[in-house]
């Protein structure tokens, strides 16, 4: 059984739209993952596709005005807000995307360290802070004095707990100087094989699949498939959605051929497959119904005519 | 560090100079031009036993005969030294008038500022923790009314209860009337600062509030505050150690920065309640056309509140990290 | 967060959502606005002489805020001084609009010198406190109303003349008038042409935020007892008269007029807020 099983996860907010009329805008629709524990899961989707919303809904840290349904099953508990206070920062841990998730007025050092946080926890910190080439003297500093390198490296030494079982990073790496992605990535890496599971955030496919065991590729809020990494490779021919494919080969090194058209607004109501008015291969029943996801070659996928 | 300190005091020295030359010039120039005779107001009911010769007398003794320039170098010359004339009403100095109001003022307005920036900065703190109850929406709405309140009509109606309904405490006077000023205990100081000090100080709330409560919305929906809950940091501890300095510095600032309001609404207060301070004084000032107590006092005002907002800025630099170590340190 | 279970349909189910009560509590204020200014209007003189048999009355149907110790409709006076707080709320209000408009765009279009003198003017302003400025304008002008309602236009304009500087230096950088001082526009075509038509949202939410401060300002002020007459209804004169009352119980002679003034204050206050709001959610002080 899955350590962290997400199981048809909408996530809509409230929003005041013309005038003084009230509507609901979904942004995530019937999000389907799951994360064993000494695996790596990486979720790989462009800016704007539900990537970070994922994250703050495992950490039950959406905004106010979020509404959200499904379920977040932890350890095959249902996660609600009960047992989130007992996981929140010690068993499942979050390594947050900018240096904006720092106190400004707080010092490094006094920051990091929370309630839950003893001995154990500071000495392996020291430790990191060590390893990712952080001096001591980075407890002292401001979070503005860090540079944009240094606070993500702060910010990845966060899930450095002994007792963490669960890691959720949210684009840790971008912003880092080349050796210290590979120093950071590692580090993720020697985590699963710790035993942790980690949901590792990006829109960097490369460094996803350098460490990652399966990646999850997010399109307009739903997880259109999830492949073993080592699906991604040559021309993408072992992939499975027409999303994945493209997205794969809009890579530099892949034939960087850009996709045409955008991801669809939010607010769109859309009947068929959320992709069909960008794929190349399209039919009239792709416009109808949203496709079912689906098992397949040892993968997921959610279109109707992926072989 | 230090040098920082030495330059920040010296702009600032230059700049108050600068302004209070230009705050005299024009208060000066505005009081020549009223069409108000300064020889009229200072003989008062007197008029019927004044001929035009003592006129002639009383204008050459003050000087008005002279062109406005020489009268203004004049009063700005004796002002460089510590001169500011003398009161036609008190029939004093005025560097002493003012020196003895502002001890009853002083207390007054410190007491009034303590317990607005207390009780503002508290009940906006809560209000934002419970954004949307119906506390906040009690919380907002009275500092919404009260920020439309006259305060000296608040004055007023406390009077109206506690002094006269429940006769708690005295109707008005910085002191209980009548009495030898050597047998005025401390106790009836206090007694009489309580009512104009509440009165000032509901003021204070309003602005204070209102700021606290919108800055710790948006601290408490910030990336930081989202990242500590994610580390399983909640409730009081969440509050106090990763939301409070943020809205803290601003809160204090703001209050500092509030020392103009605070002046005209003592103004206000000691009217209401005959309270012997430097907002009385100025009332008398302009009512009776008392022109060298009414200029000192607007210098003295003006002082006041650049002391505030000098305080405010200071107390930002030293405060915040950003601004404290902005040279330096960054490695 | 909530789960989803509870939320159903939102479009129907939520009339009464926060835009909608801003709307209603807006109109309300109007209502109440124009309520007093024809009120005032239709009441003419009568109610403020002088009946000496009626006198000292507690509220009743026939004087429903009671009669003063000369046995004035208190109702009459409270309406007629709110009529007068109004009117030289507006005049300020107005003037300072105008002032400040002027000085903002004078800032804004001639120069580094201008510039800097007016800022210098703004910062010593503002360095005065309020009352204070007013008492001195007040006394300097020879009291009366002529003292307050000059004294209320002229220090009521720095604060947003402030903000309409810095709105004006943002729009003087925008392309499109650089393009035009280019091709030959004068300072003052500009000014008028290219920078007033965006400035006048800001200048409609200055003028409704300044109001209530003018209204609460010539309030105090009158109370201060600074030249009015004192047959003058005036909120503030009311009020001060009421103060040797109070001991004797009369209570009515200062609650009813501070309340009406309070809900003047407080309606305008509101509507100004709605529509500030409305214009620019950034600026939310003044």
């Amino acid at each position: 059984m899955a350590l962290l099983e997400v199981t048809q996860l909408s996530i809509s907010f409230l929003q005041y739209t013309k005038g003084s009329r009230q509507q609901t805008v979904t942004v995530m629709e019937n999000l389907d993952l799951a994360v064993n524990e000494g695996e790596i899961v990486a979720v790989v989707g462009a800016s704007g596709s539900g990537k970070s919303l994922l994250a703050h809904a495992i950490m039950g840290i959406l905004p106010a005005n979020a509404v959200y349904s499904g379920s977040i099953r932890y350890g095959g508990e249902l996660l609600d807000e009960h047992l989130l206070r007992q996981y929140r920062g010690n068993e499942i841990a979050l390594v947050p995307q900018s240096v904006t998730y720092l106190n400004p007025l707080m010092r490094v050092g006094s920051q990091l360290q929370t309630k839950l946080d003893g001995k154990a926890q500071a000495s392996e910190r020291k430790g990191l802070f060590k390893r990712l080439g952080l001096g001591e003297h980075v407890n002292r500093l401001f979070p503005f004095q860090l540079s944009g390198g240094m606070a993500r490296k702060v910010l990845v030494s966060t899930a450095a707990h002994s007792r963490s079982r669960l890691i959720i990073a949210d684009e840790p790496t971008p912003g880092m100087h080349p050796a210290d992605v590979a120093e950071a990535l590692s580090h993720f890496k020697q985590l699963a094989e710790e035993g942790c599971a980690v949901l590792f955030i990006t829109h960097d496919i490369e460094a996803a699949i350098q460490i990652a065991n399966r990646v999850a590729v997010i399109y307009a809020g739903a997880v259109v498939e999830v492949a073993p990494a080592s699906d991604f490779q040559g021309e993408g021919e072992q992939l499975r959605h027409p999303y994945s494919k493209a997205l794969w080969q809009a890579l530099p090194g892949n034939g960087f051929i850009p996709i045409a058209g955008s991801q669809p607004s939010k607010s769109m109501d859309l009947q068929g497959c959320l992709f069909a008015d960008r794929c190349m291969s399209a039919v009239d029943s792709c416009m109808s119904k949203q496709p079912e996801p689906r098992q397949l070659r040892g993968g997921t996928v959610r279109c109707l005519h992926a072989t | 560090m230090l040098r920082g300190i030495a330059v920040f005091t010296g702009k600032k020295i230059i700049r108050l100079f600068l302004l209070l030359a230009t705050v005299s010039m024009i208060t000066f120039a505005l009081v020549a031009m009223s069409p108000i005779d300064p020889v009229q107001s200072y003989i008062g009911a007197d008029v019927m036993r004044v001929g035009a010769e003592q006129r002639e007398e009383i204008a050459a003794y003050w000087g008005l005969d002279k062109p406005f320039a020489e009268r203004f170098m004049k009063w700005a010359g004796a002002l460089i030294q510590g001169d500011m004339g003398t009161s036609m009403i008190y029939r004093e100095a005025v560097t002493k008038v003012i020196g003895e109001r502002f001890m009853h003022s002083v207390w007054l307005m410190a007491f009034a500022w303590t317990l607005s920036g207390i009780i503002g900065f508290t009940v906006g703190a809560a209000a934002a923790l419970r954004k949307g109850s119906w506390l906040d929406r009690v919380i907002t709405g009275f500092c919404y009314t009260l920020a439309s309140t006259p305060a000296f009509w608040v004055g007023l109606l406390l009077m109206m209860i506690v002094a006269v309904w429940l006769g708690l405490l005295p109707v008005g006077l910085g002191v209980p009337a009548g009495m030898l000023a050597g047998s005025v205990t401390f106790f009836d100081y206090i007694r009489h600062m309580i009512l104009p000090g509440i009165t000032l100080s509901i003021v204070g709330i309003a602005p204070i509030a209102l700021h606290t409560r919108q800055k710790l919305i948006e601290v408490m929906d910030s990336d930081f505050i989202l990242f500590a809950r994610a580390r399983g940091e909640r409730g009081a501890r969440l509050f106090f150690r990763h939301a409070l300095r943020n809205i803290a510095l601003p809160a204090i600032t703001l209050q500092f920065a509030s020392f103009g309001e605070l002046f005209g609404g003592a103004v206000l207060a000691e009217q209401v309640f005959s309270y012997p301070g430097l907002g009385q004084a100025t009332v008398e000032a302009g009512l009776r056309g008392d022109v060298p107590l009414l200029m000192g006092l607007v210098l003295c005002s003006t002082l006041f509140v650049f002391t505030g907002n000098t305080l405010a800025d200071y107390f930002y630099h030293i405060v915040d990290p950003r601004l404290r170590l902005e040279k330096g340190a960054r490695r | 967060m909530k789960q989803a279970s509870s939320v159903v349909t939102l479009n129907g189910a939520n009339r009464w959502n926060e835009r909608r009560r801003t709307f209603a509590s807006t109109i309300l204020a109007a209502i109440f606005l124009a309520g007093i200014a024809a009120c005032s209007w239709l009441l003419g003189s009568s109610g403020l002489s002088v009946q000496l048999e009626n006198r000292n009355l507690a509220p009743s149907m026939t004087h429903l805020f009671g009669t003063d110790w000369l046995g004035r409709d208190m109702l009459s006076r409270t309406v007629k001084g709110l009529a007068l707080s109004i009117k030289v709320g507006l005049l300020g209000a107005a003037c300072s609009v105008v002032i400040a408009a002027t000085m903002g765009l004078m800032a804004a279009t001639l120069g580094r010198t201008v510039d800097r003198m007016i800022s210098w003017l703004i910062d010593v302003c503002m360095s005065v406190p309020h009352l204070v400025m007013l008492i001195l304008i007040a006394f300097v002008c020879g009291g009366g109303l002529k003292g307050i309602a000059i004294g209320i236009m002229l220090t009521h304009w720095p604060s947003l003349a402030r903000i309409i500087r810095a709105e004006a230096m943002q729009l003087m950088a925008a392309e499109y008038v650089l393009v035009a001082r280019k091709l030959g526009s004068s300072r003052l075509k500009v000014a008028i042409r290219h920078l007033a038509p965006h400035l006048l949202p800001q200048l409609l939410v200055g003028f409704l935020v300044l109001f209530p401060h003018a209204v609460l300002h010539e309030a105090a002020i009158t109370f201060l007892g600074l030249g009015m007459s004192p047959h003058q209804p005036a909120i503030g004169i009311i009020l001060s008269e009421s103060m040797r009352y109070l001991s004797t119980g009369m209570w009515w002679l200062a609650v009813f007029p501070g309340l009406g003034l309070l809900l003047t204050v407080r309606a305008f206050d509101k509507l100004g807020n709605h529509l500030r709001q409305l214009v620019d959610p950034r600026h939310t002080h003044l």
